[in-house]
């Protein structure tokens, strides 16, 4: 195991990795086994509604993973990671919709049928290839990645940073929504992509089919995660580090800063593609919703709430938020707001290092609590 | 003397007929006027309009709007005139013509219709037309004479001359001019173009362009050369008019912005909930309306200092429960405080109601100033851009010239250089978050009469809020109302080629691009204060 695999490689030799993987592994087990062993009437059997809804879960903390890659490690509060989930949700959007074929209303081969409601007579340009499985896998990573090529080389090489940053990528995912809304678009307009039938030739409505894609998010989890941990602990992570507590510092000390920004954004901005493309056929739709800055923003209070710069921290907190979410919107709706928005407070001012943070503490021997790890308020200087 | 016995069954039949009109009816002159209209020919009935007209009888005007509109009957047993109020089902609702009284219903198979054909059409509706140019307002004239533009034929011509003659009002003889002029043109009058030269009614245009179509080369050319020449004059007042949208727009930018601009440009403290600040101004407009009802005006302008006080405490509020605790660390400021925002929505959702409320405008507020024909500007628009000024200007005061803004940039400068000469920094912090907030209020206010009121109201604002003051230029309160202004010209400018959407989208990516360009914005600070 040297040279070029040798980073791959790390994390599997990290104590919380392993801790973490074994956690994980032994999560989709479980539930594989609870749902399939068990009758439908047992008290511990958990129903296909529930694994998707883990499954919702998991793709929300596959998101939430590649958001904390750029705030927690490099420092680039990004308030527009919703619009690359949800540009990695429509290429495979996309693809099942040309896999409905004529089994829509109304049953043309070609045109989804929203299209044929707009009286297009053609397929756009942008439709074509995604009737292939590989292209529009393709797609899932190269549309999100290259948006955030584009839009972060701009961005960095101009050193637009810290909350100018963030407040245009806010932008970004809004004039997004807006262009997705139209129905000139091409994309279903209001409605978005919806009503799938199959994947790779498997029927969405199966439960094997549902529980297949459970295990897959969860294994795209797994496989991001350690990408993540393999990137933040090799040297290049620790320029990222670097970066985010003393960027002018660090550009002094000659590394071209600009370039690893680039690459980490645009690597967290494919992760969080794959997620969208995941979560799009357990949930059965995408529409511009996914774009809204609100949605964006809550993303970024999973990593808060879970703890910034740790990884399995922002897994923590996707987790509970949206089942915190999906408990009140049930139960009392209009508290939920309340409740969503009280948790920006509270974590902001009261836990600033987040669950993870109150677990490390509890967990760390008492003598070595001293040691300034605090990813929060790092020596930087000033740049705005 | 011995009368034959039918002319005598002829008499008795006459005389049944005559019997049941009281005798004040057989004394209305009206009756006679009326007697003629019920004639063999059109030609016939043509005259007795014209008799009807110059009787200047004052229910003239009803008899011949009925009569175009085919609501003047003759009872075909008794002979009355009657007026039909509503002709559906078997029995009709009728009314006496002469009187006016209301006779109840009667059977559709009693009343003969007074017909008329198409000529006749015409020469009522000119007539009618007339009879409102005698009309005592000047105002109801000048409308009659537009309404005249494009319907004048041969018939209406000379009477419309006399008219001209008669009439006081220059404007009201301009308009008729054109109506005449329009007809000469039609009927071929080269001489004509020249009166229609550089008006910008839609009529006077159609009558051009078919003028301009026309065989006769001399007119067709003449007609062309005028079109051009309005056509000119159109561009220009599309022009204005966009100018005028882009400002309005832009002043409801600068507005919201403005806030913004002195909590985030100076304080540096990134307030998403600002948006909503502006929804709780627009609520407390209408919480002040619910207060005095009928006297909408009155509680608008007492909600000026009301929204600011309500917006005021409300940041105060934040600042004292969530920004203070996080100083320095701009970034979790921004999530405490977005978390504020949803709080509020939800509030005013749960307490008010989720549905938008009605906010009413006062009446010397609605309405429009007509420039020229082509041109006008709806007056609460102006009244926003206007305040929209006023209160930048008294913000430029607050910061320049008073105690509290030397303070201000003092305290933002150099914090603790400013503490040791004696400054309160905590209770400048407060005060600036105040002003700020309180100035957001007022954006509410003003957005409560252009907008709905609802609790999404600010949400929609905090993005462009944003893009303004950073567009402007961070802690440059000038820098922000160019920014806001020609934000909202250049939005109005996209959008009759791209849309509404399409164009507000183009605008984000410039901004984004510009901000690549010039990070510091259109006014960068400079000296120490950019060290901030």
């Amino acid at each position: 195991m040297h040279s070029s695999t040798a980073w791959l490689a790390r994390p599997f030799r990290e104590r919380a990795t392993q801790l973490f993987l074994g956690i994980l592994l032994a999560a989709l087990a479980t539930v594989t086994l609870l749902n399939l062993a068990l009758p439908a009437g047992h008290p511990l059997h958990i129903s296909t509604y529930t694994v998707t809804l883990l499954g919702k879960y998991l793709s929300y903390a596959l998101l939430a993973v590649a958001v904390d890659l750029v705030w927690g490690y490099l420092g680039i509060l990004s308030l527009g990671h919703g619009a690359f989930f949800a540009l990695g949700g429509y290429a495979m959007g996309m693809y099942l919709m040309r896999q409905i074929g004529d089994r829509g209303t109304y049953g043309d081969p070609v045109l989804p049928d929203f299209m044929v409601f707009l009286d297009w007579d053609s397929l756009p340009w942008y439709w074509l290839g995604f009737d292939m499985a590989w292209f529009a896998f393709v797609m899932v990573l190269l549309a999100p990645g290259l948006l955030a090529l584009v839009f972060g080389f701009l961005a960095f090489r101009s050193r637009v940073t810290g909350v100018y940053l963030s407040i245009i990528t806010q932008a970004l995912t809004f004039a997004l929504m807006l262009a997705f809304f139209r129905n000139e678009m091409g994309f279903g307009g209001n409605n978005g992509l919806t009503d799938f039938k199959e994947l790779l030739g498997f029927d969405l409505r199966s439960d094997a089919t549902r529980l297949g894609l459970f295990l897959a998010t969860g294994i795209a989890l797994a496989l991001g995660y350690v990408l993540c941990r393999a990137i933040v602990a090799s040297k290049l992570g620790r320029v990222c580090v670097a970066t985010r507590d003393a960027e002018a510092r660090t550009r002094f000390l000659g590394y071209r800063v600009e370039r690893f920004q680039l690459f980490v954004f645009v690597v967290s901005a494919m992760l969080a593609g794959v997620a969208g493309a995941l979560y799009v056929p357990q949930v059965g739709i995408i529409n511009p919703g996914e774009f809204s800055p609100i949605f964006s923003i809550e993303i970024v209070l999973w990593v808060a709430l879970g703890g910034r710069a740790t990884l399995y921290g922002a897994v923590i907190g996707a987790i509970l938020v949206n089942y915190a979410k999906t408990v009140f919107t049930g139960v009392m709706p209009d508290a939920w707001l309340f409740a969503l928005g009280g948790l920006f407070v509270l974590v902001t001012v009261l836990l600033p290092k987040g669950i993870s943070g109150l677990l490390a503490y509890r967990l760390t021997p008492r003598r070595l609590q001293r040691e300034p790890a605090d990813p929060s308020s790092p020596h930087r200087e000033a740049s705005t | 003397m011995t009368i034959p016995p039918c002319l005598g069954r002829l008499l008795a039949l006459c005389l049944l007929v005559w019997l049941p009109l009281s005798a004040s009816a057989q004394d209305d002159p009206g009756q006679a006027l009326l007697e003629p209209l019920d004639a063999a020919s059109y030609a016939r009935m043509g005259e007795a309009i014209e008799a009807i007209i110059d009787s200047g009888d004052a229910r003239s005007r009803g008899w011949l709007e009925a009569l175009l509109g085919g609501k003047l009957h003759r009872h075909k047993d008794t002979g009355r005139f009657v007026m039909v109020l509503e002709n559906r089902g078997r029995d009709w609702p009728v009314a006496d013509a002469l009187t006016g009284e209301a006779l109840g219903e009667m059977s559709r198979r009693d009343l003969d219709r007074l017909g008329i054909n198409n000529a006749l059409r015409g020469q009522l509706q000119g007539a009618l037309a007339v009879l409102d140019l005698q009309a005592d307002g000047v105002s109801e004239r000048r409308q009659a004479a537009r309404e005249l533009l494009g319907d004048v034929d041969a018939s209406l011509a000379e009477p419309l001359e006399a008219v001209i003659r008669a009439e006081q009002d220059a404007e009201v003889r301009r308009l008729l001019q054109q109506a005449l002029a329009i007809h000469r043109l039609e009927v071929g009058d080269v001489a004509a173009v020249a009166d229609l030269q550089g008006s910008l009614n839609s009529r006077v245009r159609a009558a051009l362009n078919s003028a301009a179509r026309s065989g006769d080369p001399a007119l067709a050319e003449a007609a062309s050369m005028a079109l051009a020449d309005i056509e000119q004059k159109m561009k220009l007042n599309r022009g204005l008019e966009t100018l005028y949208f882009g400002l309005s727009l832009g002043s409801v930018l600068v507005l919201a912005a403005i806030g913004l601009a002195i909590t985030f440009g100076v304080m540096g403290v990134i307030n998403m909930a600002h948006g909503e600040l502006i929804m709780l101004g627009a609520y407390t407009t209408w919480a002040m309306q619910q207060l005095l009802p009928g006297q909408p005006g009155l509680a608008l302008v007492l909600s000026i200092p009301a929204g600011f006080l309500v917006a005021a405490l409300a940041g105060i509020a934040i600042e004292r429960g969530v920004i203070q605790f996080l100083k320095g660390r701009p970034l979790e400021t921004l999530l405490a405080t977005f978390g504020v925002s949803l709080i509020l929505q939800q509030l005013v959702r749960t307490l008010i109601s989720p549905l938008n409320r009605t906010v009413v405008t006062p009446e010397w507020m609605s309405g429009s100033i007509m420039i020229n024909e082509g041109l006008s500007l709806t007056l609460n628009r102006l009244y926003v851009l206007g305040f929209a000024l006023v209160v930048f200007a008294g913000l430029m005061l607050v910061m320049r010239r008073t105690r509290l803004g030397l303070e201000v940039r003092a305290v933002t400068q150099n914090r603790a250089m400013a503490r040791s000469m004696g400054i309160r920094a905590t209770r400048v912090d407060i005060m600036t978050f105040a002003l700020g907030s309180g100035v957001a209020g007022l954006a509410g206010v003003a957005l409560s009469q252009l907008t709905n009121v609802g609790p999404n109201l600010g949400q929609n604002y905090i993005i462009d809020s944003f893009m303004v003051v950073v567009f402007g230029g961070v802690g440059n309160l000038w820098g922000t109302l160019v920014a806001g202004l020609s934000l909202g010209v250049i939005n109005q400018v996209l959008e009759p080629w791209a849309g509404a959407v399409l164009a507000k989208i183009l605008v984000l990516v410039f901004i984004i691009l510009f901000i690549q360009k010039r990070p510091r914005g259109l006014f960068p600070q400079k000296g120490r204060a950019a060290e901030g």
